[in-house]
């Protein structure tokens, strides 16, 4: 029987030919240069983010019954305030209205109001904005660079005791949930457990009012577990990505060419396999980034990180719907914009894209 | 002394696969030798032990003489230095012998800055050199090899493989993906380059009417073994060994119609390296076997004036034609550390 | 592969075309069963999950269905590990082994039905998609993309919040957002059967659209279909230990994810009361590691990478 190759992970770890989006190489091919390749994903993006608008309206229309009645249950809510709740919703008005005023509002950054901090959703977000940034990016940075360096000296000497370890620690570490893992390291390294003291902050981004240089320590020091938690759970789903496009390439004849040349086997790696293994890898990074939002909200949460994620379970916990209807949108459109950044770059990657 | 040198080599791949058993080999300073064979017959895997390309886990054995020096027990280094600089390969299928992301004038000044130790200036210089010496414009420098045609990709693969100068060239079916003019423009460049430059040339393919057409000398492959060589012509027109003719009446012969309408295909299948037959190991698939075959190892025996062949009729009925036109062949020195046997 | 694809003429008096088929297939489990004994992890995997599956089946008899009643809980709140309660109890002195215990079921549960139903939806969709082509084929897969590139478990996590809470909802939560890669893998694996020349064959003979489908792909789809689901099961555990943790799931269950949202809640974490934090995330590890490791062993089988590479 004839796989489709390179099938050797699935879902829970994503392989470079069971994930890969078609469409980096299909438009390689179509002709037209970069300008049309551009305008061809920039299209694409559009169309991506007006689907995500679509879902987060229906996603939360699918609430049985009265959302308001639904977000507000239980508690002692006064007639008026009802009737605000039923005005903002727009339950008087017929769906489609419903829909394009909220599309409207929408595009002149208007998601509404949160319920439970009576503020609007928009200033919540961009509030939290540079903390998730911060957070997610230092993460994103270190777990991709670990994950890609590993992964190139696995596919390398695959089946060797290096491999083996590498692969199996990645995929032990990818199994384990990401906020047992913080839970786990609170317990060890910010309680304390009896030998040995509490070494960082058990939560939150800062302990005190320091200024300058202090705070900027301080913060570092929080960021410290978050950071590890995230790199820790992420990194093995670049490492197998990253084995698994690099062993795609490895029986290639250009490989044989570059070593019959008499370049160093480290030449032929860092010069020859790795720049033609980059581009699935980084594609897959990319489409995986759903999965690292995923992770963000859990970290967030466990450590009380005063970002977006610690936002969305505040907001979950209610629930405040317009809250959680807005991060929802800020989580899929971050992203859908950097899969769409990245492949604006893709061309530098590889020749044979956007020609 | 040859310029190359091949004794008694073995190739045996993990898993028992036995490509190469014992083949016996030599080429000269200016001269060319045509390898030919079935795929799976071993050739390839000749070409990449000729500079210790095989797999890791593959056992080689025997002698390989690069002007005098074993290619098999140089220290990594030395043979790091011989790669490109001494023997060179065309490899087949350009598209994917080239790298797709790097520049083909990169790609051609890497082994110049390698071995040559060129400031990267120099390096390009060369670089476009070559590909107007093998009928490019240097300007394609900047091309990627997608952007090339396949002809001239195998053109870049050609100038890649003149850059260091090297004293011997390997081209390892450099026409097969090629249509058949460009195929004939392709040979007459590899022809003419080597011709110039007084370098050793070894062609592998399995088109016996191209090598002959190009060689000197012809060497027939089956099952990892030489069965016949010879002053290409001869080998080509008057085969002595029963593989050797049929493999040369696979093919029809421009200007003998007859021979378009009575191919001689061959019944069966290439062995499995794995298993070779005992005894002679075309006995299988032989219309002139013997009992004897089955059983006893038939070793290259001459047949005739500066020919050998490896069959039990050969000696019988070794008349040795007279040499056949356009066979302008230096004979060569021969070895007689040929006669290997495999249990 | 081909058992009941490739017409091989059946000899008047010998088994008739069903129990040829059968035989060829048993044939090919043995041979599916003997390669898959050579991947070691392989086999942890499935040692693992048969100790689990059988622990959560045999939980009514070991620890009984009243482990998780907070009214007539054995213990005292917080208890550490003893000899009557080796891992301790919760909050409210029920006992911590047992709740486990009956936790697996759920954890498994859970996991079997998302996975099968994410399965279904991919198989499903990747089929049609590389059977009918066209503008149909064009519309899914840029749906599949789509949802590819999505925070799916984010989107699980909002559907889990505005549905009623209920395993049905986790189940539904996750199996409509994990689908998209099985119906890539799928498609792409229907594409390269269809064009396979009996296929062309059976087209010629009449056979329509249902029955190319059905008799012809399904059979060939099959083994890598189960592949993905055991991968997928490993992250629909995973998944809805998440939704548990977050306060999502149905709770009047136990489940791991529930468990440790419970330990958060009763303050263990500031307390060091390891005994209850570390064995519901061991369990949850445990189980979605053995699944990877068997989908990775069943991947390798059917899809072998050559051992010896350049």
């Amino acid at each position: 029987m004839s796989s489709p190759a390179g099938t050797e992970a699935g879902p829970a770890v994503p392989s470079a030919a069971g994930k890969r989006p078609t469409a980096v190489r299909r438009e390689g091919r179509a002709g037209g240069g970069y300008p049309r390749y551009v305008a061809g994903k920039l299209a694409g993006a559009v169309v991506s983010l007006f689907a995500v608008l679509v879902t987060s309206f229906f996603l939360f229309r699918l609430i049985p019954g009265d959302p308001v009645k639904f977000m507000t249950g239980g508690r002692q809510v006064s007639a008026e305030q009802l009737a605000t709740y039923r005005a903002e919703f727009g339950l008087d008005l017929p769906m489609w209205q419903q829909f394009t005023d909220y599309c409207a509002k929408a595009l002149t950054g208007d998601l509404g109001t949160s319920y439970q901090f009576h503020a609007p959703v928009v200033d919540k977000i961009t509030e939290a904005l540079p903390n998730t940034l911060l957070l997610t990016g230092t993460a994103f940075v270190l777990y991709t660079a670990l994950g890609m360096f590993l992964g190139t000296r696995s596919a390398w000497r695959h089946g060797g005791l290096g491999d083996r370890l590498h692969t199996g620690l990645a995929l032990t570490l990818y199994s384990i949930p990401s906020f047992w893992l913080g839970l786990l390291l609170i317990v060890v390294l910010s309680v304390g457990v009896d030998p040995i003291p509490g070494l960082f902050p058990t939560g939150g981004m800062e302990s005190g009012r320091e200024e300058g240089l202090a705070q900027v320590l301080d913060v570092a020091h929080h960021l410290v577990l978050p950071v590890v938690t995230l790199v820790a759970v992420e990194y093995g789903q670049t490492l197998l990505v990253t084995r698994s496009a690099l062993l795609d390439e490895m029986g290639s004849d250009y490989l044989v060419t570059a070593r019959a040349k008499g370049l160093r086997d480290d030449l032929v790696r860092r010069r020859h396999a790795v720049p033609n293994a980059l581009l699935p890898t980084v594609t897959l990074v990319f489409v995986n980034l759903g999965r690292t939002v995923a992770g963000v909200i859990l970290v967030e949460t466990v450590f009380s990180w005063p970002g977006l994620g610690g936002l969305f379970y505040q907001a979950l916990s209610v629930p405040d719907l317009p809250l959680v209807q807005g991060l929802f949108f800020v989580f899929a459109a971050a992203v859908i914009l950097m899969n769409t950044l990245a492949d604006l770059l893709y061309p530098m990657l590889d020749p044979r894209v956007g020609r | 002394m040859s310029l190359l040198e091949v004794r008694d080599l073995t190739v045996t791949y993990p898993g028992g696969a036995a490509a190469v058993r014992g083949v016996g080999l030599t080429v000269e300073a200016g001269e060319k030798l045509g390898l030919a064979g079935e795929s799976g017959c071993g050739k390839s895997t000749l070409a990449l032990a000729l500079l210790r390309l095989l797999p890791a886990g593959a056992r080689v054995g025997g002698e390989i003489l690069l002007d005098g020096e074993d290619v098999l027990t140089m220290k990594w280094g030395r043979v790091r230095a011989v790669r490109w600089a001494g023997a060179s390969i065309v490899f087949q299928g350009a598209m994917h012998s080239l790298n797709a992301v790097h520049r083909v004038g990169d790609q051609i000044a890497e082994p110049i800055l390698l071995h040559r130790g060129a400031t990267p200036a120099d390096a390009r210089r060369r670089a476009g050199e070559l590909l107007e010496q093998v009928g490019l414009p240097a300007a394609r420098a900047r091309a990627y090899p997608h952007e090339l045609s396949g002809g001239q990709r195998q053109r870049v693969m050609i100038a890649m493989a003149l850059a260091c100068e090297p004293r011997l060239v390997v081209a390892d079916e450099p026409t097969t993906a090629l249509d058949v003019m460009i195929q004939a423009q392709i040979l007459r460049l590899i022809e003419n380059l080597v011709g110039e430059q007084d370098v050793g040339l070894m062609m592998i393919s399995h088109d016996l009417a191209v090598l002959a057409d190009t060689c000197d000398r012809l060497a027939v492959m089956y099952a990892g073994r030489v069965v016949e060589e010879g002053p290409a012509r001869e080998v080509y027109d008057d085969a002595r060994h029963p593989y050797g003719r049929a493999l040369s009446g696979a093919f029809p012969r421009i200007g003998d119609p007859g021979s378009r309408f009575a191919p001689r295909g061959l019944p069966g299948d290439p062995p499995d390296p794995a298993a070779v037959p005992s005894g002679c190991a075309f006995h299988p698939r032989c219309p002139v076997a013997l009992d004897v075959c089955a059983t006893e190892d038939q070793v290259l025996r001459d047949a005739g004036p500066r020919r050998r062949a490896a069959c039990v009729h050969v000696g019988t009925d070794a008349t040795g034609t007279p040499d056949g036109n356009g066979s302008g062949g230096t004979a060569s020195a021969r070895d007689d550390g040929v006669r290997s046997r495999t249990p | 592969m081909s058992a009941e694809t490739t017409g091989t003429p059946v000899e008047p008096g010998g088994p008739g075309p069903r129990a040829l088929a059968r035989r060829r297939r048993r044939a090919s489990a043995a041979r599916f069963w003997k390669e898959y004994r050579r991947h070691r992890a392989g086999v942890f995997g499935l040692a693992a999950l048969v100790l689990f599956v059988l622990v959560a089946l045999t939980a009514p008899l070991t620890v009984g269905s009243d482990v998780d009643s907070v009214t007539d809980a054995p213990g005292q709140p917080l208890e550490s590990p003893s000899g009557r309660f080796p891992l301790g109890t919760d909050q409210f002195g029920r006992n911590l082994l047992g709740l486990l215990v009956w936790g697996s079921r759920v954890s498994l549960l859970v996991g079997l039905l998302a996975a099968a139903l994410s399965v279904l939806i991919g198989a499903l969709i990747g089929i049609t998609a590389g059977h009918f082509r066209g503008w149909y084929a064009t519309v899914m897969m840029r749906i599949t993309d789509w949802f590819l590139v999505m925070p799916t478990l984010v989107l699980a996590i909002v559907l889990a919040t505005v549905l009623s809470r209920s395993l049905g909802t986790v189940v539904l939560a996750i199996g409509v957002t994990t689908w998209p890669t099985t119906a890539r893998l799928v498609r792409a694996q229907t594409l390269a059967v269809e064009s396979r020349p009996y296929i062309e064959r059976a087209k010629a003979l009449g056979g329509g659209h249902w029955h190319i489908m059905s008799r012809h792909v399904l059979p060939n789809v099959m083994p890598l279909v189960l592949a993905q689901t055991t991968l997928i099961i490993s992250s629909a555990i995973l998944a809805e230990a998440t939704l548990a943790f977050l306060g999502l799931g149905d709770p009047t269950v136990v489940s791991w994810g529930g468990l440790l949202q419970d330990a958060r809640e009763a303050g263990s974490v500031s307390s060091g009361d390891w005994w209850y934090l570390v064995p519901p995330g061991i369990g949850i590890a445990v189980v979605a590691l053995a699944f990877t490791l068997c989908g990775r062993a069943v991947e390798a089988v059917l899809n072998p990478r050559l051992g010896v590479s350049r």
